[in-house]
């Protein structure tokens, strides 16, 4: 068992958790995720390293209230536990001194970014930071962010706070030259970014969140296709080029599940599971 | 032996063979000649003294007969039900000359389930003064046989799995109606109450290396993980939805219990007509496990002949008792999607038999022009797997072939690196759950030997 040592939500249906794990937190690279199981019956699900605490022996991770287990995991509190905890898994982010990165967020994912962020800042890069969210008030980690980056954006899809949507990245884009590129956020985010690097050829790191069942290559349920050949996005992955990413497949093989993962969704909110809508 | 009643069995997932009662099993061992010099013995890769334990449950002493099938072999319930034992033990027996050989396997299920539900005793460790610490990696029959031979020994034991259960292929893999989880999980039990430490969750090469276990203060790693990569057929479609991997298909229904979807929030997803390729005991497997998740149709499509299919002889007779359909002989070229991404279609080409091939199998050849379309909605690629190269990528000086399999020497175990030992299918390639252990007492006896030259300097 693995003990919830602290729980915020930190906006809405956004929560962040800080788990007891040392042998976990002792190995944890930026870019690795864990894999949790809540229950006996419970569904192995991914989640990004957001960070460690070598002291306190914890892994932090933050998660979206979307589903069933996110969902369940949501109305747990300080001092429940997690049945698994499994991790770290795949490979760390690429983080050496490129020179000036340019990093983007959407969503939940700003917090396992931060953690790359950092990493990146210790090998002497500049960081050019964009922060996205949906509205002003679904903005995370934003302010982690903004410590560590050298430039900072914020943007939000309705324009409430900062620039409305993402397109004015192709103007820094245009503006200064980048030596690499992190993006971690929803797939829809990460083709978009790609599509707008792809004409400087600028390496765009992007992390895959395809489906996965036990986050150690002997599944084949996390393949995607990258430069042509079939990956694993656990093994090999998750952060791959988005350059060489066949981003449709991907997208249509994580909908594979989208009619049972509503009926679960729906089964636990009818029998009093629900929480609030953000 | 009694089996579930076939139009009962298709729709679910309670175990097909129902085993012997009492009667039938000292029947069955009254037939056996008590060999001075017994063949049967010679066929099993354990070396279970095998007129021993039939005599004592010839006299009624099941309990002793589960302790002397222990003896050498930590998993009877296992073994006894999915042992190859017709290729094996059985294949020798003197009686099997003149009619049917004893039924080895059926008796060894019945000793070790009469001493599951009687309560098990649990035999003294025997320390010999050069106990040693041993970190095994991986908890399947490989790994779980070591544990049990080196703790039994004295040594301090610690096994690390990466999934949220031990057992390996046995959990995860195999389905319920074949080998019920609960008698796995048991076996597990009988293990950790030996003295070993079981850690699941742990995955070897991310949290820690084979070099930082030894940097921890163990004295020697085995390592037994399996072979659970996945092969692929590089053809058009394959990651189409509705194409798994075995692997995918069987742990989705297996280990995180798909087929109780929604009480289980693992969701395993069946179409109306459903393609399992491969001709083996896990393509025999994944069909099965098809058919009672509710597909209408289930083939298996296997590119050489019946005589030639892999799978045990029994498994396929099953398949085909319950209705599934063989579609020899042929193999598929080209899957097709609807506008979902979903598969809703397979191209197939006819085989035929020509020259034997490096296997002495004669090598299937297809038949241009045969083409033909196959309507499926669901596909399961079962046509082998490869160890997972996790440890092998992450472990230095630790010598491999070139299909991934780890060298290992056969009468110890021993790795090309110092104080690893390996065994199991990570060594082997898929294989067996008897071959995995018959490698592993010996890896077990390989690192008993370093330790104690390794404490006492002989
Ligand atoms: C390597 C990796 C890292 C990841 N890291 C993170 C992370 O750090 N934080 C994080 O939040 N997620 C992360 N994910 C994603 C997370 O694992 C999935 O969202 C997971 O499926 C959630 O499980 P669930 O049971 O709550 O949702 P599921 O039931 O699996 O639902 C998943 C998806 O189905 C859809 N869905 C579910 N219910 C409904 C509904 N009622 N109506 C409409 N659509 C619905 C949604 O699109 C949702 O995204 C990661 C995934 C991977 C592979
Ligand atoms: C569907 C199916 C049906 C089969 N049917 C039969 C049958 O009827 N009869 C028969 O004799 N054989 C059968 N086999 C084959 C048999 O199960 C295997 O040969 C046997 O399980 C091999 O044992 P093992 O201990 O070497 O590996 P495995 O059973 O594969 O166990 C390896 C374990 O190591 C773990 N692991 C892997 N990497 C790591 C890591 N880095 N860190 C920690 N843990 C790790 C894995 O999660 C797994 O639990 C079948 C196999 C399958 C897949
Ligand atoms: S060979 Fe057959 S008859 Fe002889 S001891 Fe073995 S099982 Fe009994
Ligand atoms: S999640 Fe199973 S292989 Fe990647």
């Amino acid at each position: 068992m693995y003990k919830i040592i602290t729980k915020e939500e930190v906006a809405p249906n956004i929560h962040l958790i800080e788990i007891a794990a040392p042998d976990v937190a002792l190995k944890s690279h930026p870019g690795q995720f864990v894999i949790i199981r809540l229950d006996d019956k419970g569904e192995r699900v991914p989640l990004t390293i957001a960070g460690v605490d070598l002291q306190k022996g914890t892994v932090s991770t933050a998660f979206h209230a979307v589903g069933k287990t996110t969902k369940k995991l949501a109305k747990l509190k300080a001092g429940d536990s997690l049945l698994d905890f499994s991790g770290p898994l795949g490979n760390p982010a690429e983080v050496e001194n490129f020179g000036k990165v340019l990093l983007v967020g959407g969503g939940v994912w700003c917090a396992p970014l931060h953690y790359v962020a950092v990493a990146l800042k210790k090998n002497n890069n500049k960081l050019v930071v964009v922060a996205a969210g949906r509205t002003k008030n679904d903005m995370v980690y934003e302010n982690q962010l903004k410590a560590v980056a050298d430039e900072f954006h914020v943007a939000t899809d309705d324009g409430s706070k900062g620039n409305e949507g993402l397109d004015f990245i192709n103007d820094i884009l245009k503006a200064q030259k980048f030596d690499h590129a992190v993006i971690m956020g929803p797939v829809s985010t990460l083709k978009k970014i790609v599509e707008m690097t792809k004409p400087y050829n600028l390496k765009t790191m992007v992390t895959l969140a395809s489906l996965m069942v036990d986050g150690t290559g002997m599944c084949g349920a996390c393949r995607v296709t990258v430069g042509g050949e079939t990956k694993f996005a656990c093994m090999d992955g998750p952060e791959f080029n988005g350059l060489d990413v066949d981003f449709d497949e991907l997208i249509s093989r994580q909908r594979v599940y989208l009619p049972e993962e509503r009926m679960a969704s729906m089964i636990y909110d009818k029998l009093g599971g629900s929480v609030k809508r953000g | 032996m009694a089996k579930q009643d076939i139009l009962d069995r298709i729709h679910n997932f309670y175990e097909v063979a129902l085993g012997y009662t009492e009667e039938q099993a000292i029947l069955e061992a009254t037939r056996c000649l008590q060999c001075p010099n017994p063949r049967c013995v010679q066929g099993c890769p354990v070396g279970i003294d095998i007129p021993a334990f039939i005599k004592e449950i010839k006299e009624g002493n099941y309990s002793a007969a589960a302790s002397k099938l222990k003896e050498k072999n930590s998993l009877p319930a296992v073994c006894g039900r999915v042992c190859p034992q017709e290729n094996q033990c059985q294949e020798l027996c003197v009686i099997g000359k003149m009619g049917d050989p004893i039924s080895i396997g059926r008796l060894e299920r019945f000793a070790a389930d009469y001493e599951r539900k009687a309560g098990v005793t649990i035999p003294e460790k025997q320390p010999d003064g050069a106990t040693g610490k041993v970190a095994i990696v991986g908890s399947g029959p490989a790994g779980l046989t070591v544990a049990a031979d080196l703790v039994k020994q004295g040594h301090e034991v610690v096994m690390f799995e990466s999934l949220h259960y031990a057992g390996g292929v046995l959990m995860y893999g195999i389905p319920e109606f074949r080998l019920p989880k609960e008698i796995v999980q048991a076996e597990v039990e009988y293990i950790k109450n030996l003295g070993v430490d079981v850690k699941t969750n742990y995955t070897i090469g991310r949290i820690f290396t084979i070099d930082e276990l030894f940097a921890d203060g163990y004295d020697a790693v085995f390592i037994g993980s399996g072979a659970g990569l996945p092969n692929f057929m590089g053809i058009e479609g394959e990651n189409l939805g509705g194409v798994y991997a075995a692997n995918e298909f069987l742990i989705r229904v297996n280990l995180m219990k798909g087929y109780l979807f929604p009480e289980y929030d693992t969701p395993i997803r069946i179409g109306k007509n459903v393609a399992v390729i491969g001709g083996g005991n896990v393509a025999m497997d994944a069909a099965r496990c098809s058919l009672r998740l509710g597909a209408e149709k289930v083939y298996i499509v296997y590119r050489r002949a019946r005589e030639q299919l892999p799978a045990r002889e029994e498994e396929s007779e099953n398949a085909e008792e319950e209705g599934i359909i063989f579609r020899l002989l042929t193999n598929p070229i080209k899957f097709t999607g609807d506008e979902s991404g979903w598969v809703n279609g397979m191209e197939c080409i006819k085989m035929e038999l020509g020259e034997p091939d490096a296997s002495g199998r004669r090598r299937p050849v297809p038949i241009e022009g045969s083409n033909f379309m196959m309507d499926v909605d669901t596909v399961v690629i079962a046509i082998g797997q490869t160890p997972n190269p996790l440890i092998q990528r992450t472990t230095d000086g630790l010598e491999t072939t070139k299909w991934g399999t780890i060298v290992a020497d056969e009468e110890t175990g021993a790795t090309s690196k110092e104080g690893v030992y390996a065994g199991g299918d990570v060594v082997s390639g898929a294989a067996t759950v008897i071959s995995a252990m018959g490698a592993a007492r010996k890896a077990a006896q390989g690192i008993h030997g370093y330790i104690q030259k390794k404490k006492t300097g002989q």
